[in-house]
């Protein structure tokens, strides 16, 4: 019988080696497969289990976490949600994150390595660090300037310092509560459907992620091509252009909204924003130079982040005379953010060096250390310094006595421009009215605030001033504010 | 020649009390990771377990002195852990608690223990109530149908607040039964009857019958009651038994011919059998249909989730797998929280009380004694299997409880009653090793023709 008995015992030692080997292949080789299953929830509670760090707009965190006691324990809560919804995002059990809530997740969910002691080590034991906090460059006065200037309407705003390219205000409205999406309940799913249902598209973040046609805003952009590339030399000459102007082999004629257009110098021009001028000089600096320029100030970048991605500014490559005349005055195929429209005037206000737009100032532990934070970098020189200089004077011209005169400041140094966008099928929307403008506080040796504010529903009985009529005022708060403080 | 046996309950005394400070130290963890404090209770439940397991092996040093110092403290090492689990999971199930009411049952269960280590002062006196045990196992297992279902199985008898599972004690008198009839048969199995083939030699219907006649009853009583893994559970008991009495490798292939025929048969006609090994080969197909994962995706993603080391205890979130996670799934949280290592080292420690319950059957010298040992250390290697390899998506899933560890009262206390009939055996094993000699029942074995 012992032999019997010594058999069953190896039976019983197969038995244990089976479940041995399949424990490992569970826990270890399969694991990761097993992590990664969407289905499987741990991932989310481990997400949700502490509180997340914060998001901070002058010092003071505009974001807060609550504890529900939940599977997914923590839910995040909004200061002032709707005011700094295209800032924050949201960061939500159900839907996910987006925005700062997005791209500095790691950061504020307490994954990012860099906030622990012992990186190296944190990253092998996957452990996660206390959540860290997110220092905005956003200024609350100008964030609160903007969101009131628009009051309402339909509309973003983007402000900038020139010189580092720090993001001091970032307006979207409509606008809605990040907070609607916080949690798992009922009222999440039907917040989130009706957000999405909304006509309004409160959830679109129309100063990163929607792009306009910039209208007459781009005008900058052509003289500074026009300029750079020497098709102009003297802003004060005149430049053989007819009023009305057809457009280059076609039969389509262009007009102005003002007079004394015809022949009228880049000064006069850039001041009343001649139509017929500007398409002209695109079509005669030519498609290579303008592509250039337009390339130079941030056009055709698909790669931009601040960190949250931001949409595409456009201008098409390849074109014939007539559509590279209509893309000079910002209407054909050319498309821009308002956040690409602000860097545009940053970039006059500052030389003609485009700097890297950025949200964060720096990331840093719970514990208040600094992780990381975000240099000033040149992106490109848009334009010769000297080129910038003529701009800068041509702006302020706008401001002093143009069509920009709405957005003057006593005593500040203020250069702007006006641009109504027309859009819809034969231009039958109505017009998107921009600004775009930056301001410099006597004794600065530099502007320290550049804008773009564009409003959607501007209604406006002369279409070229309505830019100046309902952007500009908007845009003058917002350098008030950055001014002020 | 009398050789001076070594009683080792020294050795046993020094493990009870590593393996009671082990489970005290695994419920603090459990309270540090939650609640940053150690529970409020850890100073009842470490002397309330210490003063039971101290009972226990003041009963075996009185009246086992010889036997193996190992048996108990792995059965108490696995009780305490299991508690420690079971409290852990209650944390999660604040209006249902499992701990207390698992705690008194493993007090009758170590109550049973000393009663049948002091009592029972010979193993050979259970011979005699052979026919009693399995007319009492059949019994047993009868009765629950006649009380309601509890998730699709009739196995419990509810009294009052109370539940058991009489389908659980009915092993080890089956067991019993099984040892004691092929010990005394097992000459004739061996020998007589027509060959078929080469190697199997079928004995003749008046040897073979009643032990046949008994299995397939209680296996059809088991499908009865849809308690798969329990059926599954006297199928391997009866032919490891059988193998071990007769020496026929034959037995093994019919015994295989045999099983494989009829999970195949109930595989494919009980719909709930059939659906769980549907969920074993396709334990994701759930969450493809939308529908979420089932409790078998969830506990591989509860052992994936512990990984090499675990989560630490109280820190996984095994309570994700549902109503089962204390009761048959309670490995998912052992696997989670104390990783492969943990979970390595609690096979090991039923592997190791395996051994010993085969160690003393090797030692032992009568047959029914060696069948004995055989057959309840089988029990528990064929349950762990059945379970574990249910559990990790090694085997289809029968529902049973992993011994020792999980909820169930029943269960707690047959396993104490079979820790408690090994020690009896590996007294009278070892407290005889020293007398030299062959053991008997080899001797009977060479003298039989094959």
């Amino acid at each position: 019988m012992t032999r019997y008995i010594r058999h069953a015992a190896a039976f019983c030692l197969l038995l244990l080696v089976a479940l041995l080997v399949n424990a490992t292949r569970v826990q270890v080789f399969d694991a990761q497969e097993y992590d990664d299953n969407p289905a499987n929830r741990r991932r989310d509670i481990e997400r949700f289990a502490a509180a997340r760090g914060d998001i901070l707009v002058d010092g003071r965190p505009v974001t807060g976490s609550k504890d529900t006691g939940e599977q997914l324990r923590h839910e995040r809560t909004y200061a002032q949600g709707p005011l700094y919804a295209p800032v924050t995002g949201f960061a939500s059990q159900v839907y996910g994150t987006t925005f700062l809530e997005h791209a500095e997740d790691s950061v504020l969910s307490g994954t990012e390595p860099m906030l622990a002691p012992l990186p190296l080590w944190h990253d092998l034991t996957r452990s996660r660090s206390p959540g860290g906090d997110v220092v905005t460059t956003v200024k609350a006065a100008v964030q609160r300037a903007a969101y009131a200037g628009l009051d309402g309407k339909k509309g973003a705003v983007a402000a900038l310092e020139p010189a580092t390219g720090r993001i001091l205000a970032l307006v979207s409205t409509p606008s809605y509560d990040p907070e609607r999406l916080s949690g798992t309940g009922r009222s999440v799913a039907d917040s989130w459907a009706r957000l999405n249902g909304d006509p309004d598209k409160p959830m679109l973040n129309r100063a990163l992620r929607q792009t306009y046609p910039p209208g007459s805003t781009f005008k900058v952009v052509t003289a500074a091509a026009a300029l750079d590339s020497g098709e102009i030399t003297d802003v004060d000459a005149p430049t053989k252009s007819p009023d009305p102007f057809t457009l280059p082999g076609t039969s389509t004629r262009l007009s102005n909204e003002v007079t004394g257009c015809a022949d009228a110098s880049l000064r006069y021009a850039f001041r009343w924003s001649c139509n017929t001028v500007f398409a002209k000089l695109g079509a005669d600096t030519g498609l290579g130079a303008m592509v250039e320029t337009a390339g130079k100030f941030g056009f055709n970048d698909p790669g931009v982040k601040v960190p949250s991605s931001v949409a595409a500014s456009t201008f098409d490559t390849s074109m014939d005379r007539a559509q590279l005349a209509l893309s000079a005055i910002g209407q054909y195929d050319t498309r821009a953010t308002p956040l690409q429209m602000a860097s545009v005037a940053a970039a006059v206000a500052n030389g003609g060096f485009v700097k890297a737009p950025h949200l964060v100032e720096r990331t840093t532990t719970a514990s208040g250390t600094t992780v990381d934070s975000t240099p000033t970098r040149t992106l490109h020189q848009a334009m010769g310094p000297g080129t910038a200089m003529r701009l800068r004077e041509l702006m302020t011209e706008v401001v002093e006595r143009g069509t920009g005169t709405n957005a003057a400041i006593p005593g500040v140094t203020v250069g702007g421009k006006t641009g109504t966008a027309q859009h819809g099928l034969g231009n039958s929307g109505t017009p998107y009215a921009w600004f775009i403008s930056w301001a410099q506080k006597p004794g600065d040796g530099e502007p320290s605030v550049a804008v773009a504010v564009v409003v959607e529903d501007a209604a406006a009985a002369r279409a070229d001033i309505s830019g100046g009529g309902s952007a500009a005022p908007i845009a003058r708060a917002v350098m008030e504010a950055a001014l002020s403080g | 020649m009398e050789v001076r046996v070594p009683r080792r309950r020294g050795t046993e005394l020094a493990l009870i009390v590593v393996a009671v400070l082990l489970s005290v130290y695994g419920y603090c963890d459990v309270g540090l990771a939650r609640t940053g404090s150690v529970p409020p209770g850890a100073a009842g439940y470490g002397a309330g377990l210490g003063v039971l397991a101290l009972l226990a092996h003041l009963a075996v040093r009185l009246r086992a002195p010889y036997a193996d110092p190992l048996l108990l403290p792995i059965a108490v090492l696995l009780n305490g852990l299991g508690l420690v689990l079971i409290y852990r999971l209650d944390l999660e199930t604040p209006g249902d608690r499992a701990a207390p009411t698992q705690l008194i049952w493993s007090t009758i269960g170590v109550g049973l223990c000393v009663a049948v280590v002091v009592l029972l002062r010979d193993h050979r006196l259970l011979r005699r109530y052979a026919y009693l045990s399995v007319v009492a196992a059949l019994v047993l297992m009868i009765v629950p149908i006649f009380f309601p279902a509890v998730n699709g199985a009739r196995i419990w008898i509810r009294v009052g607040g109370f539940s058991i599972q009489p389908g659980e004690f009915a092993k080890i008198l089956l067991a019993v039964f099984f040892a004691s009839y092929l010990a005394a048969n097992r000459t004739a199995l061996a020998t007589t009857g027509r060959t078929l083939w080469k190697f199997v030699q079928l004995p003749t219907g008046r040897v073979l019958g009643p032990v046949v006649a008994i299995w397939l009853l209680s296996v059809g009583v088991l499908v009865l009651e849809r308690d798969l893994g329990t059926s599954l559970l006297f199928f391997g008991l009866f032919v490891v038994l059988l193998y071990v009495a007769t020496g026929r490798t034959g037995w093994i292939a019919v015994g295989l011919l045999l099983a494989a025929a009829g999970a195949y048969a109930v595989g494919s006609l009980e719909p709930h059998v059939h659906s769980r090994v549907a969920d074993w080969l396709h334990p994701f197909a759930s969450i493809e249909a939308g529908q979420g994962p089932n409790q078998l995706a969830q506990s591989l993603f509860a052992f994936a989730a512990g990984g090499l080391l675990g989560t630490g205890l109280g820190l996984g979130h095994s309570i994700l797998i549902g109503f089962a996670a204390k009761s048959d799934f309670i490995l998912a949280t052992a696997g989670e929280e104390l990783g492969l290592a943990g979970l390595t080292a609690i096979f090991l420690l039923y592997a190791l009380l395996v051994e010993r319950g085969y160690r003393a059957g090797l030692a032992l010298r009568d047959p029914f004694g060696r069948l004995l040992a055989i057959g309840l250390a089988s029990i528990v290697a064929l349950q762990v299997f059945v379970i574990a390899g249910g559990v990790t998506g090694l085997i289809p899933l029968t529902g049973m409880a992993m011994p020792f560890l999980a909820q169930g009262g029943s269960s707690v206390v047959t396993n104490w009653i079979i820790v408690a009939l090994l020690i009896r055996l590996s007294d009278s094993a070892r407290a005889h090793a020293g007398a030299g000699g062959e053991p008997a029942g080899d001797r009977l074995h060479q003298e039989a023709p094959r």
